[in-house]
């Protein structure tokens, strides 16, 4: 049957068009029941015995939710909220479609009403088309659940079985819990409802873009500050380049904006600018609920300080996800309305409802955001899971991991039916565009007990005395086919991240620790690149082939070191060895002279108790000839790649680049070099790299690599790209005009894109859409890059809470560490032993602040009569902070230099470093 | 794509067709008494009006006669009312002349020319009312009004828009669809023999789905077939019961 749909639209130009659509309505819209004979339907949804206890209604029943009710609960993205986590198989039924369910809009009828109409007659064609087959279903009945009162009236006159959502929840006897996770609705917050307005009215999105487009209002990201609760700024993407931040203060001109919403804000005249404040706030006031103290006048600051500042006049776009966090069970007993406390400090507090206050006290717990009116003070949310008791192994890895939104979850059955069936062998289809590398002497050096091997090595000298350089790739895109669901898990998944003692692996552990990974003794394919070089390691001819190898030997960096420097062993693994390692050296001195920059940063290895999993030992990692041996031929792949791909594709080759820092960055290590009298260039990477090399003082050896720290804060972050989107591909780092990541695709998904693209250069593989283009190329590399920075911050986080636990279970310690950087009111101090950065503060809540005197050009920091410079030497005592369970944290106190009033007695800590696993 | 979601996740577009149906097909043969032939076809809300001359002498500039087969001349143009806004320029725009050409070269490929040399065969269409997928029923008239004329023709010439969305051809696209921004193919098929007569794009598409985009219009254009048959068939019933034959 055809209906026509007419309506009047308004264009953009103004003029007002008459648009008439065709509407098809069909008849073979099925119900999807079990129990239903007549519809022909090709599979069933709906079981027979649909059987929820509730006490409302004790026979089996169908629920029809309200568009309004689903929106509700449903919204934010998120699947799991409130009725979907009832026992419920959901069939999405097509009713504006169906013949028998269409209804056309009567005149004077809104949209809404029509929705709600159109609603009723559905369930009423429901409940009288399962009548039909009423013998054998036991009466089974449909339920409208609604929100709104006069749906809910009119459904009633004509029969139908309606309840309120809220009610019909509650009425369920097996999940009591649910009633807490259901989003409030906005009809029953009348008691919070305090009449006094806090917020200004939010714009309406119409008005907010007209203010956009004629330059009245900006928009941009909201990031609210980690330190005080009643400061933000907002990051305005400009043009190219050009990007401001607006600087936002006080609870008025928040206005209920929460980290990282994009909002529109508006800049206030410039005599109301105010300079960043530098003071820590955190919002503690449970008491001074409603009367926030506007912030005190700002002292008199200069001109310069003052920061363009506005105020938040509209949302554009929330940002909300659950957050974790825990509760702060409030003091009124018998109270079911509660505030959370996000781990997260720049996301406020918000305000729950719930029954189980009691059990979820002390236990970490996630909330998800449901609005924010303007009467409110804290947001109001609903609870959504509890992940353990709070200060545990386990829940804080998983808080961890949450908040740095890191997917976790097991691999789904519809992602690991891609996987190769096992036994798994080598084809001879497999065979054909390969070549067969098997009999070469090929080995893979690694850190100790890694098992996803990705890369392997192998070097011999040719008839004409050149030699033959080979770097195999394990090839993970054989296995992993583009467009499937192993294939989509691994591009959200976008890397692997590696905690202390726990891997969250990019693709299923069948691919990363054994069909990809590089074994020795086995067969594997691998994707290899194969140069010719003379003795002067210069590249004389480039190939890359897709391979079959044969690993003689998984070494460690250790175990290969060994072999290279004991002469009396002379295999071929050893031989093709020193013949990388000499080759390595040379590429790497010339690597050097190009500018390629050496940084430093500690890195720390915790030796993990292997019953426990606590760590019981930290050492810093120690880099051998061995490591850089590796690193210089995958640098040189990684090269080589980058330029065949993009030769080959020059708009859609997936990039690596790192841009220049501008100059201001190195403000900080230019001033700390000039204390020790040492002068750094920073022109070009090559000048930089010169002046790191020779700046030294003498009897202070750890000097340089601390400048080497320093320098390395400065630089950039190194970005993903796509070469059609972006003209500067330089690697600043690396001092190279191109680079790429080709040799971890096990633990990279754009090395498994870079992969294809080499494929598809030599022929060895065909093209698919999503390849070729460049805007979704474009978008990937965004989600990589997201993937990437946060795989970086939850491994810090992990490192951190692993000190943590070190700390707990050592007890207090006393180490020798340098001042790395002065602060107005701190000194951050760098232990070499543990890699550990710490912040001595001179002034606390609890202690009166002594005469503190703060040079910026120095920067030196004088306390009563000690000067502090930076790198200069100090003594401390490090013990773990557990006064908030939220946010434990490791502090530090000065020993040496003794100020009075400063420093602290240094405590005896012999006999507890003995005993270390006795105070666990 | 911003705003319309143009095939839902249960499989249904935005007018409610799935994705390989084709829009309701309406037409009468021989509406015109004067002309040797015509037709009116509605394809959905698309409607188009065609009329054939011929084959007849060589008119206007004789320079143009071919001694071996007749020439094929086309005319395409749309009523001012035929759009949601009023169209200034009925005929003779760049987007009528290119269409003109198009219809041209198609029916070039289907009559049998070659039985008429020296001649000239006139085909006039006019869209009625437009609501995507202009070209397509277009030649689908312009078949009925040829075959009203009694001009010999290889098939039928069907023709269809498919589009391709969310990795799914959509077939027959209205406007709606059309202007949501997806690669669209227009496909001109002589249904028995699966010879093409005229395939258009000017989308990006990659060329791996280029193959089942194909395949779907070439689908669609076999079902375009069966009801225009359908159509001819009728036709003739009704004539042959008036003449009494």
């Amino acid at each position: 049957m055809l209906k026509s749909k007419t309506f009047v639209k308004k264009t953009r130009s103004g003029g007002v068009m008459k648009i008439v659509r065709e509407h098809y309505l069909r008849d073979d819209i099925w119900c999807g029941s079990e129990a239903c004979t007549e519809c022909k339907q090709e599979s069933t949804v709906l079981q027979k015995d649909a059987c929820i206890e509730s006490n409302l209604c004790s026979y089996p029943h169908y629920l029809i939710p309200d568009t309004n009710v689903v929106l509700h609960q449903v919204k934010r993205k998120k699947k799991a909220v409130g009725l979907y986590l009832l026992p419920l198989n959901i069939y999405p039924h097509n009713f504006c479609s169906s013949r028998e369910t269409f209804i056309e809009r009567e005149p004077g009828e809104s949209a809404n009403d029509r929705n709600d109409r159109a609603i009723r007659v559905a369930a009423k064609w429901y409940s009288q088309h399962l009548k039909m087959f009423e013998s054998d279903t036991d009466g089974l009945k449909v339920v409208l659940l609604t929100n709104d009162q006069g749906n809910k009236q009119k459904a009633e006159e004509s029969d139908l079985l309606v309840y309120k959502c809220e009610e019909y929840i509650k009425s369920l006897i097996a999940n009591p819990e649910l009633v807490d996770r259901l989003a409030l609705s906005s009809d029953d917050k009348n008691e919070i409802t305090s009449s006094k307005v806090l917020f200004p009215e939010h714009l309406p999105l119409s008005r907010i873009q007209a203010g956009i487009k004629s330059g009245s209002f900006l928009q941009g990201t909201f990031r609210a500050s980690r330190d005080n609760y009643l400061e933000a700024t907002v990051f305005v993407q400009g043009e190219g380049e050009d990007s401001t931040e607006v600087l936002i203060q006080g609870l008025q001109n928040l206005n209920r904006a929460v980290h990282q919403d994009v909002v529109a804000v508006q800049l206030l005249p410039r005599n109301q600018w105010v300079a960043p404040s530098s003071v820590v706030l955190q919002d503690e006031g449970t008491a001074k609920d409603d009367d926030v103290e506007e912030e005190e006048e700002e002292k008199a600051v200069t001109e310069a300080a003052r920061k363009p500042t506005g105020k938040v006049v509209g949302i554009i776009k929330r940002n909300w996800r659950p957050f974790c966090g825990m509760l702060n069970v409030s003091q009124i007993k018998e109270s079911t309305r509660h505030l959370f406390t996000p781990a997260d400090r720049r996301i406020p507090r918000i305000r729950i409802e719930t029954r189980q206050a009691s059990t979820l006290a002390g236990q970490r717990i996630m909330v998800a955001i449901d609005g924010w009116p303007k009467h409110s003070r804290y947001p109001n949310g609903h609870f959504v899971r509890s992940l353990g008791g709070a200060g545990e192994k386990n829940t804080e890895e998983e808080v961890l991991l949450l908040e740095h939104d890191v997917p976790h979850q097991a691999f789904s059955q519809a992602v690991l039916s891609f996987l190769p069936k096992m036994p798994w062998a080598i084809t001879p289809e497999d065979m054909v565009r390969r070549e067969d590398l098997r009999h070469l002497t090929v080995c893979s050096v690694d850190p100790p007990g890694c098992t996803d091997i990705d890369d392997a090595l192998h070097c011999r000298e040719l008839e004409n005395g050149n030699l033959e350089v080979g770097v195999h790739i394990a090839d993970v895109s054989h296995f992993i086919r583009p467009g499937n669901a192993l294939d989509k898990e691994a591009a959200n998944r976008g890397t692997t991240v590696y905690l202390c003692g726990k891997r969250i692996d990019m693709v299923p552990e069948l691919l990363s620790s054994n069909l990809c990974s590089l074994r020795s003794n086995v067969e594997r394919l691998a994707f290899s690149c194969i140069w010719e070089m003379n003795h002067e390691a210069e590249i004389l001819k480039t190939r890359f082939t897709k391979s079959v190898i044969n690993s003689k030997a998984s070494l460690t960096y250790a175990e290969a070191q060994m072999r290279i420097d004991d002469t009396t062993k002379n295999d071929d693994t050893t031989k093709s060895l020193r013949g990388l390692n000499k080759l390595a050296k040379i590429l790497k001195r010339r690597r050097i002279e190009k500018g390629a920059l050496t940084l430093s940063s500690l890195e720390v290895r915790f030796h993990m108790d292997s019953e426990t999993h606590d760590p019981i030992d930290l050492q810093t990692k120690e880099l051998m000839e061995t490591n850089s041996m590796v690193e210089e031929f995958m640098l040189l792949a990684n090269i080589s790649v980058a330029q065949k791909i993009y030769d080959e594709f020059s708009e859609c080759a997936l990039l690596r680049k790192h841009p220049a820092p501008p100059p201001s960055n190195y403000d900080i290590l230019l001033k700390a070099a000039k204390s020790k009298d040492v002068v750094i260039h920073t022109d070009s990477a090559k000048a930089l790299a010169d002046s790191l090399d020779v700046a030294k003082v003498d009897g202070f050896p750890y000097f340089n690599t601390l400048l080497r720290i320093l320098a390395t804060r400065c630089m950039m972050q190194a970005v993903y790209f796509c070469s059609g989107m972006d003209s500067d591909f330089h690697h600043y780092g690396l001092a190279s005009p191109i680079y790429t990541h080709f040799t971890s695709p096990i633990r990279r998904y754009a090395d498994i894109i870079v992969h294809r693209l080499l494929a598809v250069a030599i022929g060895a593989d065909s093209t698919y859409p999503d390849l070729m283009d460049k805007h979704k190329q474009s978008a990937l590399c965004n989600n990589l890059n997201y993937r990437h920075k946060m795989a970086q911050y939850a491994q810090r986080a992990s490192v951190a809470f692993h000190t943590q636990l070190f700390f707990k279970s050592r007890g207090i310690l006393n180490e020798e560490g340098f001042v790395l950087f002065v602060r107005k009111n701190a000194i951050i101090v760098l232990i070499p032993k543990f890699g550990l950065e710490g912040t001595v503060f001179f002034d606390g809540k609890d202690k009166t602040a002594p005469n503190l005197v703060y040079d910026e050009e120095g920067p030196t920091l004088t306390i009563e009569q000690h000067t502090f410079h930076i790198f200069d030497k100090v003594k401390v005592t490090i013990s773990l902070d557990d006064s908030n369970i939220q946010h434990q944290k490791i502090r530090m106190a000065l020993i040496d230099p003794v100020i009075s009033g400063v420093s602290v007695p240094a405590p005896d800590v012999g006999p507890q470093a003995k005993k270390p696993k006795l105070d666990q | 794509m911003a705003g319309l979601e143009l095939l839902s996740d249960q499989g249904y577009r935005l007018d409610g067709r799935k994705a390989t149906e084709l829009r309701k097909v309406q037409a009468r043969m021989g509406v015109f008494a004067q002309a040797d032939g015509s037709a009116y076809l509605e394809q959905g809300n698309t409607k188009a009006l065609a009329v054939v001359y011929g084959p007849h002498e060589m008119r206007g500039s004789r320079s143009r006669t071919l001694h071996d087969r007749a020439v094929i001349n086309c005319q395409y143009s749309m009523a001012t009312f035929s759009t949601a806004e009023r169209k200034r320029r009925p005929h003779g725009d760049r987007k009528s002349t290119e269409m003109s050409l198009h219809l041209k070269q198609t029916f070039e490929a289907a009559v049998m020319t070659q039985l008429y040399p020296r001649s000239q065969i006139d085909i006039y269409v006019k869209i009625l009312q437009s609501d995507g997928g202009n070209y397509s029923v277009c030649v689908n008239a312009a078949t009925l009004a040829v075959i009203d004329a009694g001009i010999p023709m290889r098939d039928y010439v069907c023709a269809c828009t498919v589009g391709f969305v969310d990795e799914t051809p959509l077939a027959d696209l209205c406007y709606a669809e059309e202007s949501g921004g997806v690669s669209s193919l227009a496909l001109a098929l002589l249904p028995r023999g699966g010879q093409i007569a005229l395939l258009q794009m000017d989308a990006r598409l990659h060329q791996d789905h280029l193959e089942t985009l194909i395949e779907a219009a070439m689908t669609a254009c076999k079902g375009v077939s069966k009801v225009l048959d359908e159509v001819v068939r009728q036709h003739l019933q009704e004539v042959s019961v008036l003449t009494g034959e």
